[in-house]
């Protein structure tokens, strides 16, 4: 399955121009607020239409300016979870995730109770949205929108009105649905911890166009998009695979194209693959090992490239294996250690700085 | 002796009638309108506007005239009403209904635009992405949302059919049995010698008519208002 995307739209001053393509699993549309993410996504849900361009699912086009094709919301059978959920406040929950029933979506009991289940949603099915927390909403409105049985599922910053505890929950929740559900999703947002722990497309917009697009490793990796994407914080995205688990001390092995790293306090099962992402301002550099040391996680590698970033500070990109580890430390530091491209150095990462944020169970 | 007199009673289940189809016939054009202006955009929408509230601003003896030049046996949509359907509402309780609908009408549309407009547009969106049409978005959620807005519309002109004089006794007359309803009596009585014992009597029913009406209505309106906004959702389904 394949959705291409082509729009044009004009609001204001505004003007979008965006053309990309999303297959299975999750395609992030990131970009800062106001770059045009929720508009293109209105326009694939058919609740927008767009002046210029193309929308298919596949063979199937849904919008065409040209051939003045626009397939209506309610025949595309998309399913929407919003940011602020939009439950249905007459109804009850159980009413709210069947809703699609009066129109034709076919929901068996087993379907039915297989969704209830995946998402936690037992204990609610008589309440009414009005006596639900922000997570338990957003937690219906994804099972409302998978009961509609769409072919495509479009999520606008699912987490974006809840809290950090609430917004792991439901991340966890994503998850899941993400392993269970063969279908595309274009999932929206700003923040860099969801993508990098959900998507494995990226689709960077910035002032209403695709700025990059590619894997999630080497968008978020490239320093020269971080304005783009409003990341303030460089760093590296790590692929990685855990190896082993430390239960006395809750830590977890990770071993990736590069050696092997040590994070603590992560959900997640020997074998399975999960992302780090370690922030350039966590990573030290040493010339030589040091000893009688706190840090965990020593790697060694060669200096590849050094650029001047602002106000006395350096980035540093340390080529380990098949990874480039990116390293921010003042030029001072470069400067009395001698840093030059060619240069073995040791990257020092403190295992704490790579909590359960940073690094996830893919 | 019973509580009220056999006279008065017909007064009573009278104006009891007439208020009752008055808001039944003016319920569905006024959900009608109510949606028209709260969520369609269409040329002449100010136009259609005013003139479902000019009866709100002209009095009342003016619409129950016009309403007798045109449903009146001789004027053009009342002669074609008897020639084709045998129908006559001038002078008769039918007659007083619809003086009374029109009268409340345009307070009937206020309170149910407003509260269609109080919707948020972005749920019925929602519901378009979950296959509804327009017509299905409307009646799973526009109209239950509007329910208290209803309610308060029902109310509301229920009441002005109560007490509507003007329109009624310009286009229908004050014939006992037929067209007197209650203000139509009181004024009657106020207007005979020794009349006025009668006429307080007459006053006193009207208002626990009227506030009875209105304790049924806030009730509704509540009951609709907790349904939506779930906190009573204890022990209900």
């Amino acid at each position: 399955m394949t959705l291409s995307v082509a729009v044009e739209h004009e609001q204001g001053a505004f003007r979008l121009d965006a053309r990309f393509e999303c297959g299975e699993g999750v395609t992030a549309l990131f970009g800062q607020s106001g770059a045009g993410k929720s508009t293109i996504v209105n326009a694939i849900a058919g609740l927008l239409r767009p002046r210029q361009g193309r929308i298919a699912l596949n063979d199937e086009v849904l919008f065409s300016a040209n051939r003045g094709i626009h397939v209506p919301a309610r025949k595309r059978r998309f399913g929407y979870v919003f940011q602020e959920g939009r439950l249905f406040p007459h109804l009850t929950v159980r009413q709210n995730l069947v809703y699609a029933r009066l129109f034709g979506a076919r929901i068996a009991a087993g379907e039915f109770n297989h969704i209830v289940e995946l998402l936690g949603l037992g204990e609610l099915l008589e309440r009414r949205p009005a006596q639900l927390s922000g997570g338990e909403k957003q937690r219906v409105a994804i099972g409302r929108a998978l009961l509609a049985q769409p072919r495509l599922l479009l999520l606008d910053e699912p987490l974006a009105s809840l809290d950090g505890h609430r917004r792991n929950e439901i991340m966890q929740y994503i998850e899941l649905m993400r392993d269970e559900v063969r279908i595309p999703i274009v999932y929206v947002s700003h923040s860099v911890e969801e993508v990098v722990r959900l998507a494995a497309t990226v689709v960077l917009i910035a002032a209403g166009k695709v700025a990059a697009m590619g894997e999630v490793e080497e968008i978020m990796g490239r320093p020269d998009l971080r304005a783009a994407a409003g990341i303030f914080e460089g760093g590296t995205v790590i692929d990685a695979r855990v190896t082993g688990q430390d239960m006395q001390y809750e830590l977890a092995t990770l071993a990736f194209n590069g050696g092997v790293l040590t994070v603590t306090n992560l959900d997640a099962l020997i074998g399975e693959p999960v992302r780090v992402r370690i922030r350039a301002r966590d990573v030290s550099i040493a010339l030589d090992a040091p000893r009688g040391i706190s840090i965990q996680n020593m790697l060694r590698g060669r200096i590849a490239a050094i650029e001047a970033a602002r106000g006395g500070i350096v980035d540093v990109t340390i080529a380990i294996g098949a990874i480039s580890l990116r390293s921010r430390v003042t030029q001072r530091a470069a400067d009395q250690l001698a840093l030059a491209p060619g240069l073995e150095v040791h990257a020092l990462i403190k295992a704490v700085s790579l909590d359960r944020h940073g690094a996830a169970a893919r | 002796m019973p509580l009220v007199s056999a006279a008065e009673l017909d007064v009573i289940l009278l104006s009891l009638k007439v208020a009752l189809w008055s808001v039944i016939a003016s319920l569905p054009p006024a959900i009608a309108a109510a949606y028209l202006l709260a969520r369609r955009d269409f040329p002449g929408k100010s136009l259609v506007d005013a003139v479902i509230h000019l009866p709100l601003v002209l009095p009342p003896v003016v619409v129950g005239y016009f309403l007798l030049l045109l449903l009146g046996r001789r004027g053009p949509l009342g002669a074609w009403l008897e020639e084709w359907f045998g129908i006559v509402v001038a002078f008769r309780w039918t007659g007083a209904a619809i003086a009374c609908a029109v009268m409340g009408f345009p307070l009937m549309v206020r309170a149910i635009r407003l509260s269609m407009e109080a919707i948020d547009p972005r749920l019925e969106a929602a519901a378009e992405t979950l296959g509804a049409g327009r017509l299905g978005v409307f009646v799973t959620i526009t109209l239950p949302l509007a329910l208290p807005g209803i309610f308060t519309g029902i109310l509301l002109s229920f009441a002005r059919s109560l007490g509507e004089f003007g329109a009624t006794i310009t286009f229908v007359s004050n014939i006992p049995g037929e067209t007197e309803t209650l203000p139509l009596a009181i004024y009657a009585l106020t207007q005979v010698p020794g009349g006025d014992a009668q006429a307080l009597r007459l006053c006193v029913i009207s208002i626990i008519l009227s506030l009875a009406a209105l304790l049924v209505s806030e009730a509704l309106v509540r009951r609709a208002g907790r349904r939506i906004l779930g906190y009573d959702a204890v022990g209900r389904g």
